[in-house]
């Protein structure tokens, strides 16, 4: 069986900064798998711009943010196979492939880092009335469609759910001749990012109904039309509040989903909240040796923490191959959210390993105008950090310094509070 | 006198804005910080964005190149810009950066490529 130092599982934002990181930390034998044609993943689609200001301080569309990656992971001569699934990890670090040229292999990996993204909760998951006529797309797979296919998916579109995808793809059929009727959104605030829903339906006169959902999808063959109904603070429909919208085209923007099937396999333990592994101060998961990084972790809201979450966890990567795969482990201090933080990342700290200063990323449940960020050791307050807005659309961070844990500390805990 | 309700997206506040037009007088209301006052004023005054789309490529590895206009281009003229990108095809190989048209539609901006293309045998 061949080995290879490092073998990373996608190649999109997150797999190639992490092996640029892990090249740049000596780590010469690293293996990328990608499944698609090219390097850079989803960006490939996502041809609006908007990324990259905090990288490079600059804003690019999606295919500029990959290319600049990808040439770089080029340029440094690190290996990758296109067209590549991966279809297996075992728990010790065995990785299984699938390609034309090779057929089904398995390698030894010293470490792994699991990069392989998200994918979007589809139509089956919403529960959606209806027969399964042609004409209901995910915000995404219409994205595809259009900006790599060429294909312009329908003509009258009602959009429901007010994720970022949805609203990029409500400006980017309009612009193509497309009708964008309206976007339903069933919570009473956007998931998506302000700039998008200024930018991308105000700017077209595009109504954005909060508030509101799918009721029933009209026609057998191909979609009709749609019927949206205003929900209650139960999120149930309002009898009596339908309205009928004719169209040919729905498109769900209904939230994205970490894709850890792979994980499972490889024995990883994975977070209720995030759906992605769980993971210490380095990023590594449950599984010594498999680390976790971008949007198969948690889904960002921005690329550029992508990377920057990715770079670390080719660095730790690195530091475990160099150590031989052992890493002296300490004390594991476990790390919350409570009371409107949904979630942190990482869930566990171990002092030793830990750097200086550790980002902790999260997200909270609901908007919250003019509260704050309490940070707790044990049950002691130790810092509290006044926010003006903070909303479930919008990744928070916080950054804890090692200096400032106590010896004796074995759980931190972050809260929204007045 | 025109009064205009805009949400400010200089930062993820969104602070919501009151600009008031008078003559060659703005007034800003709403905004916590002077960036959400230049907001505020430039898109009463002269509102520009990036337009961002795709071009149809022949004997490419990809069907389409995506394209964006290389600086922001006034809002009023989104859809002059859009009908000359759709009314383009381009051969390959095309590398990002490339420029594709020249002025678009009648603006000082370019249509510049996004992505590379490279040319494969049909």
């Amino acid at each position: 069986m061949d080995r290879h130092d490092l073998i990373i599982i996608g190649g999109g934002p997150a797999g190639l900064a992490a092996a640029l990181s892990a090249r740049e930390n000596g780590i010469e034998d690293i293996l990328i798998l990608e499944r698609d044609v090219r390097l850079g993943g989803i960006l490939n689609q996502c041809i609006h711009n908007g990324f990259g200001l905090h990288t490079f301080k600059e804003e690019l569309t999606g295919p500029e943010y990959a290319e600049r990656y990808a040439k770089r992971v080029i340029e440094a001569g690190i290996p990758y196979k296109l067209n590549t699934i991966c279809a297996d990890i075992s728990p010790d670090r065995e990785v299984t492939y699938v390609n034309a040229e090779e057929g089904c292999v398995t390698v030894k990996a010293g470490a792994v880092i699991l990069a392989m993204g998200c994918r979007e909760r589809p139509r089956g998951a919403l529960g959606l009335p209806g027969f399964r006529q042609a004409g209901v797309y995910t915000a995404g797979t219409a994205q595809r469609l259009m900006n790599i296919e060429g294909y312009l998916v329908g003509k009258e579109v009602v959009i429901l759910g007010s994720g970022d995808i949805g609203l990029i793809m409500a400006r980017r059929m309009t612009l193509e001749g497309a009708k964008v009727k309206v976007v339903a959104e069933l919570m009473p605030y956007s998931g998506g990012l302000k700039r998008n829903i200024v930018q991308c339906l105000d700017d077209f006169n595009i109504p954005l109904r909060l508030s509101h959902t799918v009721t029933r999808v009209h026609g057998k063959e191909r979609v009709e039309g749609v019927t949206i109904s205003e929900v209650g603070a139960d999120r149930r429909p309002i009898p009596g509040t339908e309205e009928f919208y004719s169209c040919d085209t729905l498109l769900l923007s209904c939230g994205l989903l970490p894709e850890n099937e792979l994980s499972k396999s490889a024995g990883v333990r994975l977070s209720r909240v995030t759906g992605g592994a769980e993971v210490n101060e380095s990023l590594e998961t449950s599984v010594p040796g498999v680390f976790s990084c971008g949007n198969v972790l948690h889904v960002h809201d921005l690329v550029d923490y992508v990377s920057e979450e990715a770079s670390r966890a080719g660095k730790n990567a690195a530091a475990f191959i160099k150590a031989g795969g052992m890493r002296e482990r300490g004390r594991v201090i476990t790390l919350k959210g409570e009371g409107g933080v949904r979630y942190t990342v990482p869930q566990t700290i171990d002092p030793k390993n830990m750097e200086d200063k550790l980002t902790v990323r999260f997200r909270v449940g609901d908007v919250y105008k003019g509260k704050s960020l309490a940070v707790y050791y044990n049950g002691v307050e130790v810092r509290r950090v006044r926010k003006r807005v903070m909303a479930p659309g919008e990744m928070e961070e916080l950054v804890i310094t090692r200096a400032s844990i106590p010896e004796d500390t074995d759980e931190i805990i972050i809260r929204v509070e007045d | 006198m025109e009064i205009r309700e805009l949400t400010c997206i200089r930062c993820p506040i969104g602070c919501q804005l009151t600009v008031t037009v008078d003559g060659d007088n703005v007034r800003v209301e709403g905004n916590n910080c002077p960036r959400g006052a230049e907001y505020g004023a430039k898109e009463v005054t002269n509102p520009t964005r990036t337009v961002t789309s795709s071009v149809r490529v022949e004997g490419g590895e990809l069907p389409l190149v995506s394209v964006k206009t290389a600086t922001d281009i006034p809002k009023d003229k989104i859809f002059a810009v859009m009908e000359e990108i759709r009314a383009l095809t381009v051969k390959a190989p095309v590398h990002t950066g490339d420029v594709l048209i020249r002025g678009v539609a009648g603006t000082d901006s370019d249509i510049v490529a996004t992505k590379t293309v490279l040319y494969t045998k049909p």
